[in-house]
C-alpha cells in the first residue's frame, strides 16, 4: 500500500469538507473492495476518509411502503433486519449471500453499490426494485445510477446517504455462483410491484448490470417461470472468461430468471 | 502518523503507526501476537480472522485505524486460566487440524458463528467456512469439532 492521510470524520458535514479538501481522496466504507485495492496498489489516494464512524448513515428504517438503509449499514446487519425480512425477504437473503460471514461483517451497502463491480449483488437489487439512491447531492432513480463496469453516476465527493427500497408484491434473486470465488456467474433478480415488474440481471453483462426488456413485457402478461423460459438475451455484449462464455452465460440468465420467477412464487 | 488505541484481549493497547498499517500488523507486529496468520494477504483464506466488537472480520482486509476504540479478540485471548476454550478443546479432540496453519482463523470463525446459529447443522457450519480454507483440505474433522463445540457450548 500507498502512503496516505487517513481522517475518520464523525458527521457527513466533517466528511464532506474533508473530501472538498483534499487533493485525490477516496471514501472508505467497509474496505473489502477499497482494501484490497490499496494493497495491490492499483490505487494511490492523497487521503482516505473513513465514513465508518458516521452513526447516521447506519440505520435500516421501515416507513411507509418502503425500507430506507443508510449507506454504511454492513451486509450483514441486512440480512438479519427482521423489517427488511419481513418487507423484503429477497433483499435480505441477497445480502445474507453475499460473500463470506467476515466480508458480511465489514462490506456495507452503499460501497458495493459506488463501487459497482459487474459481478456484484446488489446492483440487481437496486435495479430490480426500482431503488431510489439518496447522495449528499441528489436523488439519483438505480436506473440513471449504474453506468458501467465500476462506473456509477457519482460525482467527485459526492457521498451515497441511504438507499431506500419500494416494498415488492413478489421478488426473489437466484445467483449462479463461481464456484471458486463466488461472487455471481449470473444472477437475475425479478420483481412485481407498483412499478410493474422488473428482471436485472448482474454478472453477466460487460458493463455491468443491465434490464431484460422483453423478459418484463412477458413476465407482466403472465407471471410464471413458462414466460421466460423460451426468452433468450443475446450473447453479444456478455462476458467471455476461463469461468464460462458468453453463450454459456446467456443461457444462464434464462436459467436463473425461471429460477427466480419460481422462488418469488 | 496516528496513534491508534484499542482494547486486545482484555489489554489496553495503544501504538504510533502509519496509516496504511493493517490489523493484522498491528497486532503481529506491534502487539507480537502471533498466533493470527497470514494465508493469502488477499482477502480469500481467513487465516487472519479475528473478533472486533464481538464480530468476526478478515484483519488482513481492515486498517488497524479503523479498530480504533474498538475490542479485539485475537486467538490468544480464548484460553481462560490454563483452560483451553470450549472450540479450542473441541479441535484438539476431533483432529481439527494437520499443519494448524489456518486453525487461528478456523476456530476465530467457529466461534463467531455458534454464537450466531443456535442449534448449528452440519450444512450452515459448509456454508459458514466459505471464508476459509484449509490447504491441508481435513475439513470433515473441522466440521466435525465444530459441531461439537456447538453442542457443548449449548
Ligand atoms: C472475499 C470477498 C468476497 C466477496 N464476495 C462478494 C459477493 O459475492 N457479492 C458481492 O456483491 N460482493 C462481494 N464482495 C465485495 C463486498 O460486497 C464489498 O463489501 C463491497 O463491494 C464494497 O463495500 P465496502 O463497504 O467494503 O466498500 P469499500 O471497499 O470501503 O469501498 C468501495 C468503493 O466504494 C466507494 N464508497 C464506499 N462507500 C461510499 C459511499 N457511501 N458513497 C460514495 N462512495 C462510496 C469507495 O470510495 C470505494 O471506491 C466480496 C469481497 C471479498 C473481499
Ligand atoms: S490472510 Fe486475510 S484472508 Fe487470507
Ligand atoms: S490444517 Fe493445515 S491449513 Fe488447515
Amino acid at each position: 500500500m500507498y502512503q496516505f492521510n487517513y481522517e475518520r470524520p464523525k458527521t457527513l458535514a466533517d466528511a464532506e469538507a474533508l473530501l472538498g479538501k483534499a487533493d485525490d481522496p477516496k471514501i472508505l466504507a467497509g474496505g473489502q473492495t477499497l482494501i484490497p485495492t490499496l494493497k495491490q496498489r492499483l490505487a494511490m489516494p492523497s487521503d482516505v476518509i473513513d465514513i465508518g464512524g458516521i452513526k447516521d448513515l447506519d440505520f435500516i428504517r421501515a416507513e411507509g411502503d418502503a425500507i430506507m438503509i443508510g449507506a454504511a449499514t454492513r451486509h450483514a446487519t441486512v440480512a438479519q433486519s427482521a423489517d427488511v425480512k419481513k418487507h423484503n425477504p429477497a433483499l435480505a437473503a441477497l445480502a445474507g449471500g453475499i460473500g463470506d460471514p467476515a466480508v458480511r461483517h465489514m462490506g456495507t451497502i452503499g460501497g458495493s453499490i459506488a463501487n459497482n463491480d459487474p459481478a456484484a449483488d446488489y446492483p440487481a437489487a437496486c435495479l430490480g426494485l426500482d431503488a431510489k439512491i439518496h447522495t449528499t447531492k441528489r436523488l439519483i432513480e438505480a436506473d440513471e445510477f449504474f453506468k458501467g463496469m465500476f462506473e456509477t453516476a457519482l460525482q467527485d465527493g459526492e457521498i451515497i446517504k441511504e438507499v431506500t427500497f419500494p416494498h415488492p408484491e413478489k421478488a426473489a434473486y437466484m445467483k449462479f455462483r463461481n464456484p471458486a470465488s463466488r461472487y455471481a456467474m449470473v444472477g437475475v433478480f425479478v420483481s412485481r410491484g407498483p412499478w410493474g415488474v422488473r428482471v436485472a440481471v448482474t454478472g453477466a453483462g460487460q458493463n455491468g448490470v443491465f434490464r431484460v426488456n422483453d423478459m418484463e413485457e412477458a413476465l407482466s402478461k403472465n407471471w410464471s417461470p413458462e414466460a421466460v423460459a423460451g426468452i433468450k438475451v443475446p450473447a453479444t455484449g456478455l462476458n467471455s472468461d476461463l469461468h464460462g462464455s458468453a453463450e454459456y452465460r446467456a443461457h444462464l440468465v434464462t436459467v436463473m430468471a425461471k429460477r427466480a420467477v419460481a422462488a418469488a412464487g | 502518523m496516528p496513534v491508534v488505541s484499542m482494547t486486545v484481549n482484555g489489554k489496553p493497547a495503544s501504538a504510533d503507526v502509519e496509516a496504511r498499517t493493517l490489523l493484522v500488523q498491528f497486532i503481529r507486529e506491534q502487539l507480537g501476537l502471533t498466533g493470527t496468520h497470514v494465508g493469502c494477504d488477499t482477502s480469500q483464506c481467513g487465516a487472519c480472522v479475528v473478533h472486533v466488537d464481538g464480530r468476526a472480520v478478515k484483519s488482513c482486509t481492515m486498517l488497524a485505524a479503523q479498530a480504533e476504540g474498538a475490542e479485539v479478540l485475537t486467538i490468544e485471548g480464548l484460553a481462560k486460566n490454563g483452560e483451553l476454550h470450549p472450540v479450542q478443546a473441541a479441535f484438539r479432540e476431533h483432529h481439527g487440524l494437520q499443519c494448524g496453519f489456518c486453525t487461528p482463523g478456523m476456530i476465530m470463525t467457529a466461534i463467531d458463528m455458534i454464537r450466531r446459529n443456535p442449534g448449528l447443522d452440519e450444512e450452515t457450519v459448509r456454508e459458514e467456512l466459505e471464508g476459509n480454507i484449509c490447504r491441508c483440505t481435513g475439513y470433515h474433522n473441522i466440521v466435525k469439532a465444530i459441531l461439537a463445540a456447538s453442542q457443548e457450548m449449548r
